[in-house]
């Protein structure tokens, strides 16, 4: 059977050209960059290269860069390195009710540890209104985390103009940009941002690394505490193969990611456009606003880990953020914060395109979903023909 | 995640539909996760002689509505009464841990159309 893979989102394979940049890294080139011989050497030299490029494709310098073990630590060290380091000046931190976990969680938690949180509504596509952010700016905030881009809906930020008003303040201000690197542009000064996070496996690199810019003058308290690698802020020898790895996969999608953008939006509207077809569909999100290969819908009467188990029978790998895919049996609290209800949150669906994505594949899933949904309606109690 | 023989109810579901003259008719809602099943039964001389039923759920939802449907039919009222959750999930070769509320929803959907029907017998005799 033929597999098709539209969850780009989740996670991408790894492209040849960047496990081939990775595997001396393995094997000859195995040494610690912290050895001062020819093998620790060459390894710290991988490294240094890799730090280079990465901040040069943010428009920052080396040393703003610290290699990360993903988004999730990434966005981790961000929150609560600065809510530890910057205390003394305030404990109180914002951020978005549409965040990845990996913020939401992380600032939650720091709510119970005393610091005071406020979580900014979205609106009807996922928006946060800069206004929203200056008013709830207080003179104890010392941290704004916003993302730029929605993993679910893919609902692209203002975050350039939310970090003008609070860089202003001189309160710190990150981005979750795990969605967007490869897919927009990243300088770290047009974006306005002091803390920005990204992750290989998001684009063509390998999973288990990442890195977090850190704007020069920012101080942050460390994680994980141990030998003195990544100037102090992130101790343990670091994973030589996999940082190689996501500069090569970074600079690649730098690379193409304007030809490929495109090419992904023709297909991301072909792909919504046929799905309106069906009655009763709705999309999530801003079309305007959107990342180019984000397509998400709702089908109203139907549960969306049914539809993905008839896609999957189909070979079509997709997601959802019904209830029932969660291990909590909420449905996902972005489409809530969206203001959609429970009933229909349940019947979403997620197609996130990439590389190996063609035409012949947007047409193959269009060809299938109607009946399935048409399937799954015909047994539901909410529908009434 | 879900055994064969999940997967072969939700691929082939039994019973789906609805009964238009139906002697029960029970509707419940999973208060944890939000899905909805309804179910109707046609009882004569106090067997259960077809059932059928809809759900808005997942793919256990879906498969423990299908089997509970195979296991009722042909029972009287009151051994179809008494089938539980665990003898759905056990029918179908066991379900994940998280998927096992599914299963109370259409223990607790065929126990609604039984009560409806014993309502309704009652107020008729
Ligand atoms: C927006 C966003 N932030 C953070 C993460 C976490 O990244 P990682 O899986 O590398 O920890 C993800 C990926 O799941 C994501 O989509
Ligand atoms: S019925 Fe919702 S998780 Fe199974």
């Amino acid at each position: 059977m033929k597999r098709i893979y539209m969850d780009h989102a989740a996670t991408t394979p790894v492209r040849p050209e960047v496990w081939e940049a990775m595997l001396p890294y393995f094997s000859t080139e195995f040494g610690n960059p912290s050895s001062v011989y020819s093998w620790g050497r060459s390894a710290r030299k991988a490294l240094d290269s890799a730090r280079d490029k990465v901040a040069a494709l943010l428009g920052a310098s080396a040393s703003e860069i610290v290699f990360t073990s993903g988004g999730s630590e990434g966005a981790n060290l961000a929150i609560k390195g600065v809510a530890w380091a910057d205390q003394n000046k305030g404990k109180h931190i914002i951020t978005s009710a549409i965040e990845h976990h990996a913020v939401l969680d992380t600032v939650l938690w720091l709510e119970t540890q005393g610091f005071e949180v406020t979580i900014l509504p979205v609106d009807e596509y996922g928006l946060v209104d800069p206004a929203q952010v200056e008013a709830a700016l207080r003179p104890d905030t010392i941290l704004v985390s916003i993302m730029h881009a929605n993993n679910e809906v893919g609902t692209i930020q203002p975050i350039s103009e939310i970090g003008a008003l609070v860089r202003a303040r001189g309160v710190r201000f990150h981005t979750d940009a795990v969605q967007t690197a490869g897919a927009l542009d990243l300088n770290v000064d047009a974006l306005n941002v002091d803390l920005l996070s990204i992750s290989a496996h998001k684009f063509y690199g390998p999973k288990g690394v990442g890195a977090l810019y850190v704007r020069k003058g920012v101080r942050l308290h460390p994680l994980i505490h141990g030998g003195g690698q990544e100037k102090r802020r992130r101790a343990g020898t670091e994973n030589v193969a996999g940082i190689v790895g996501l500069a090569k996969a970074f600079e690649l999608a730098q690379e193409e990611r304007e030809a490929e953008s495109a090419r992904l939006q023709k297909l991301r509207d072909r792909l919504i456009e046929g799905l309106l077809q069906i009655p009763h569909t709705r999309v999530n999100g801003s079309l305007e606003r959107r990342l180019p290969n984000n397509v998400s819908v709702c089908f109203e009467f139907i549960e969306g880990e049914s539809l993905l188990l008839n896609l999957d029978l189909r070979g079509i790998a997709a997601s959802s953020g019904s209830a029932c895919t969660s291990g909590s049996l909420d449905p996902s609290h972005v489409l809530l914060a969206m203001g959609l209800s429970h009933e229909i949150a349940h019947g979403s669906l997620r197609l996130t395109l990439g590389r190996e994505n063609t035409e012949a594949d947007v047409d193959f899933v269009l060809q299938e979903i109607p009946g399935i949904v048409e399937r799954l309606r015909a047994m539901s109690p909410l529908y009434q023909g | 995640m879900y055994s064969d023989k999940v997967m072969e109810h939700f691929t082939n579901p039994r019973n789906v539909g609805e009964i238009p003259d139906a002697d029960g008719i029970g509707e419940v809602g999973n208060a944890r996760c939000g899905d909805i099943m309804k179910m109707w039964i046609k009882v004569e001389n106090n067997i259960i002689t077809d059932i059928k039923f809809k759900t808005f759920g997942c793919g256990a939802a879906i498969a423990t509505s299908s089997m509970i449907t195979e296991l009722a039919i042909g029972k009287t009222v009151e051994e179809a009464e008494k089938i539980t959750n665990r003898d759905v999930a056990e029918a179908l070769e066991g379900l994940p841990p998280v998927k096992m509320h599914c299963s109370n929803l259409a223990a607790e959907a065929l126990g609604a159309a039984i009560a409806d029907y014993r309502k309704r017998t009652a107020s008729t005799a």
